[in-house]
């Protein structure tokens, strides 16, 4: 991209550095964004590797070709890179890109720690996947790291701890970033109830990150004393609970999981919008709906656990609290079809990913009301129909969004428009081969199969073979999201200063594409 | 009272889902307690509940993308942007759609958690890979494995084409065996790390956690060979510790169980039972 930014605008007023300074030392938004948002994508490649090394052994019954050792190592890792080095650096970026340009804000309000954020990022993957060098292997105590068996682990125990906290700070130190610039350094004029969606739903997130990555921190420290300096946090033969460690790894992991698809709410929320040429429907509504979820994520953690014996009050009240969570994100989804109505609807490739979502997030939504019912849970508990689950959230959820957003404002980013046609094959490959992919894993779950296996007793074949075909297309069709973004980089048309003949609106499409290296030095008017 | 009409409608629909079910590969077994049967309507009841507001969310927005679309000259209605009458009653009508569906889980979820008047306790001991069922005050206890020929066919390159080995996975050298019509109490319990114990046709699955004593129950209505697999990731095996539970009647029980008793005070191995004596005594298992 930065080869782009050099051919494509050369404007003399615009000075920015040269070389691999500019991205090593870079303190400006767009760069910072830009590092960020290759670096999702690359670790998106890497645990879609993973995932389709995972897909290979299942496709059929019996071991053709991992150790299960290895297989468990690859599912802990895929869940670790997907989360902390795909989704959560790509909201980030995308929150440096966008945040300063939404709200008239010449940078993000703390350049050097935005530097520093990111670049610790590289670091913490390094030392998480040099664990699969060493003796032992990668971690494979799955992604939610339960003692004991986490502590059985290797030499991969110390290193994955240590990448879990660079990825913490890393987190804590973007979201601060994000609070400070969206509280003051809003353009005047921009109230609060004037703010982009994408940055209400990034502050909110921002807030959840500060609350609840310490506590991931403290829960990891705590198995690495107990692992090398002889305490009994989590260790019952000391006078600990393993259960404990279950508890605080949930306060901070359903917060997590909103974290994951806040900013994606957001994302969708200004592109329904524009493709419908009309405001959002009820957009107060859909702060104070944002920020109840955020609050009911803290109440909820223990819908994870139904199977690990609480008293039935304790069940009674986490399956109340998680129901209750349709209710918000119920009004979102009632919202953005409100936005349609009416409206004059266009299908643009951000607006056929925004409404993927609109349809297959839902559909997460109804497994995860079905997940609340905690008797119905003690059948799906840690089960395929628990994959599927997530996955419809997270993969035509959360990632659909984040792509959505990267065909939304890549032109604006580059002063290029990408090709339409490369973008739509891309839009329905992946959306009928992620169905293909994750809609049987819900059969596999209710029919019995556990998950985090290797192997699978033969009456699960043909659904796992169906699962696995459309995973290896849906792997492959990523191919073209990379060559829409490398063409629409270096080869598309250029793009107007609105980009899009539709209803924009919003401080990023004052400014032309593609948007200055230095942006907004004077804050503009808002009216 | 209005949510009971809703429940019997939803358990109406529940009903009138093909009771296909049983040994499904894309659903819910029924099961063999009345429990899991109670846990499928609930089930049933849920997704019915889902596709119906999924029918009409869906509906509404494909109404939207083909009524309203710009190729065809719509205009859009800039004043539409909120009204709160909408916004209350989308609002209220989930809440009472969740109370009513929240009514009858809660219900099961009290009955499930009766464990009460049991019959008979077997302490269940999770183990890296296996587990372990000891029957409370009758002196039996014993490990059960994967049994050898899914063990040989599931290593790595070894050739064996699974859909040629018996019950494959889901098969084990001494499987627990308990009475029909009876209420057996579970404690649970893990040796070194957390298992989960899960058998579908019980709508049983309880972690077994080191330090933890938990309970769980079932009363099996009918005889048969019911089957379910570790459900908490273990380690590298945990993918083979399947579970075996013979249900048969309660003569066959007691007459396995005295064989049981024999067999241990005659020197053999309390903690070995030799397999052939467990199967010859429980001839109707072999379903």
């Amino acid at each position: 991209m930065a080869h782009a930014d050099s051919l494509a605008h050369d404007d003399h007023h615009d000075h920015k550095p040269h070389g691999i300074g500019r991205w090593l030392f870079a303190t400006n938004h767009k760069d910072i964004g830009t590092m960020y948002l290759v670096f999702a994508l690359a670790m998106f490649l890497l645990g879609g590797f993973m995932a389709m090394l995972i897909r290979l052994e299942l496709f059929k019954p019996g071991l053709q070709f991992f150790d299960p050792g290895f297989y468990n190592s690859l599912v802990t890792s895929h869940a670790l890179v997907m989360i902390f080095g795909g989704v959560m650096p790509a909201f980030v970026g995308l929150a440096n890109w966008m945040v300063p340009l939404q709200i008239g804000a010449p940078d993000m309000a703390l350049p050097r720690m935005n530097n520093y954020s990111f670049w610790i990022l590289p670091f913490a993957f390094t030392l998480l996947l040099s664990s699969f060098f060493t003796a032992g292997g990668g971690p494979a105590g799955g992604w939610t790291l339960y003692p004991p068996l986490s502590l059985q682990a290797g030499t991969s125990f110390p290193l994955t701890i240590f990448a879990i906290h660079l990825m913490g700070a890393s987190s804590i130190m973007g979201a601060i970033n994000v609070i400070v610039t969206i509280l003051n350094m809003r353009a005047p004029g921009m109230t609060l109830l004037r703010l982009p969606l994408f940055c209400w739903t990034w502050l909110i997130t921002a807030y959840l990150l500060i609350a609840v990555m310490p506590v991931l921190a403290g829960a990891v420290t705590m198995l690495l004393t107990d692992h090398y300096f002889g305490t009994s946090f989590f260790n019952p033969a000391g006078g600990g609970d393993p259960v404990m460690f279950q508890h605080i790894f949930w306060f901070f992991g359903h917060p997590e999981v909103y974290i994951l698809i806040l900013p994606a709410f957001g994302i969708v929320s200004e592109i329904i919008p524009t493709f419908s040429r009309k405001p959002l429907f009820g957009y107060d509504a859909m702060v104070y709906a944002t920020a109840s979820i955020a609050f009911l994520s803290f109440i909820v953690w223990a819908h994870h656990m139904f199977t690990v014996g609480m008293p039935l009050a304790g069940q009674m009240f986490f399956m109340m609290s998680t129901m209750l969570i349709a209710v918000p994100t119920g009004v979102k989804v009632f919202n953005w079809t409100t936005t349609m109505w009416r409206g004059s609807l266009s299908f643009e490739p951000p607006m056929l990913f925004a409404l993927a979502f609109l349809f297959l997030f839902s559909i997460g939504g109804f497994s995860g009301l079905m997940l609340a019912i905690a008797p119905a849970d003690y059948q799906y508990q840690d089960t395929y129909f628990v994959v599927a689950h997530f996955h419809y959230v997270l993969v035509p959820g959360a990632v659909f969004a984040i792509m959505a957003g990267v065909y939304y404002w890549l032109p604006k980013w580059t002063g290029r428009m990408y090709s339409m046609a490369l973008a739509k094959w891309h839009f329905w490959l992946s959306t009928i081969s992620v169905n293909v992919l994750f809609f049987p894993q819900h059969f596999l779950g209710l029919a019995g199969m556990p998950r985090r296996i290797p192997d699978y007793s033969v009456q699960f074949t043909d659904w796992n073979m169906v699962s696995s075909i459309g995973g290896f297309a849906f792997g492959v069709s990523q191919l073209l999201f990379v060559a829409a973004i490398i063409h629409g980089v270096w080869y598309g048309k250029p793009a107007t200063a609105k980009v899009w003949d539709a209803g924009v609106h919003g401080l990023e499409w004052t400014l032309p594409s593609p948007a200055p290296y230095h942006s907004f030095e004077e804050a503009p008017e808002i009216h | 009272m209005f949510y009971r009409k809703v429940a019997t409608v939803l358990a109406g629909l529940a009903a009138a889902t093909p009771a296909l079910a049983y040994e499904s590969t894309y659903n819910l077994p029924v099961g063999a307690t009345d429990i899991s049967a109670r846990v499928f309507s609930l089930h049933m009841m849920m997704f019915w509940v889902c596709v119906a507001i999924a029918a009409v969310v869906f509906g509404v927005i494909i109404y939207s993308l083909w009524k309203f679309r710009k190729s065809t000259g719509a205009v859009a209605d800039q004043t539409l942007t909120h009204s709160t009458n909408v916004e209350v009653i989308w609002t209220v009508i989930p809440v009472i759609i969740l109370v009513a569906t929240a009514i009858p889980a809660a219900r099961t979820l009290i009955a499930m958690e009766d464990t009460r008047n049991s019959e008979l306790t077997v302490k269940v001991v999770g183990y890296q890979w296996k587990w372990k069922y000891e029957y409370q005050g009758k002196g039996v206890s014993f490990f059960s494995t994967l049994a050898a020929e899914s063990n040989y066919a599931r290593q790595l390159g070894s050739g064996v084409d699974p859909t040629t080995v018996k019950d494959y996975l889901l098969d084990v050298d001494h499987p627990l065996v308990v009475p029909v019509d009876t209420k057996v109490r579970l404690l649970l319990t893990g040796n070194d790390v957390i298992h989960s114990w899960w058998v579908p046709d019980f709508a049983v699955k309880k972690d077994a956690i080191p330090g933890y004593i938990n309970e769980a129950w079932f009363k099996a209505n009918r005889t048969g060979r019911f089957t379910g697999q570790c459900a908490e990731l273990c380690g590298r095996d945990h993918g083979f510790m399947p579970i075996v539970v013979n249900v048969v009647s309660k003569a066959d029980f007691a007459t396995w169980l005295d064989a049981q008793v024999a067999a241990s005070k005659a020197g053999a191995s309390a903690a070995d039972p030799s397999a052939p004596a467990a199967t010859a005594a429980a001839p109707t298992a072999s379903l």
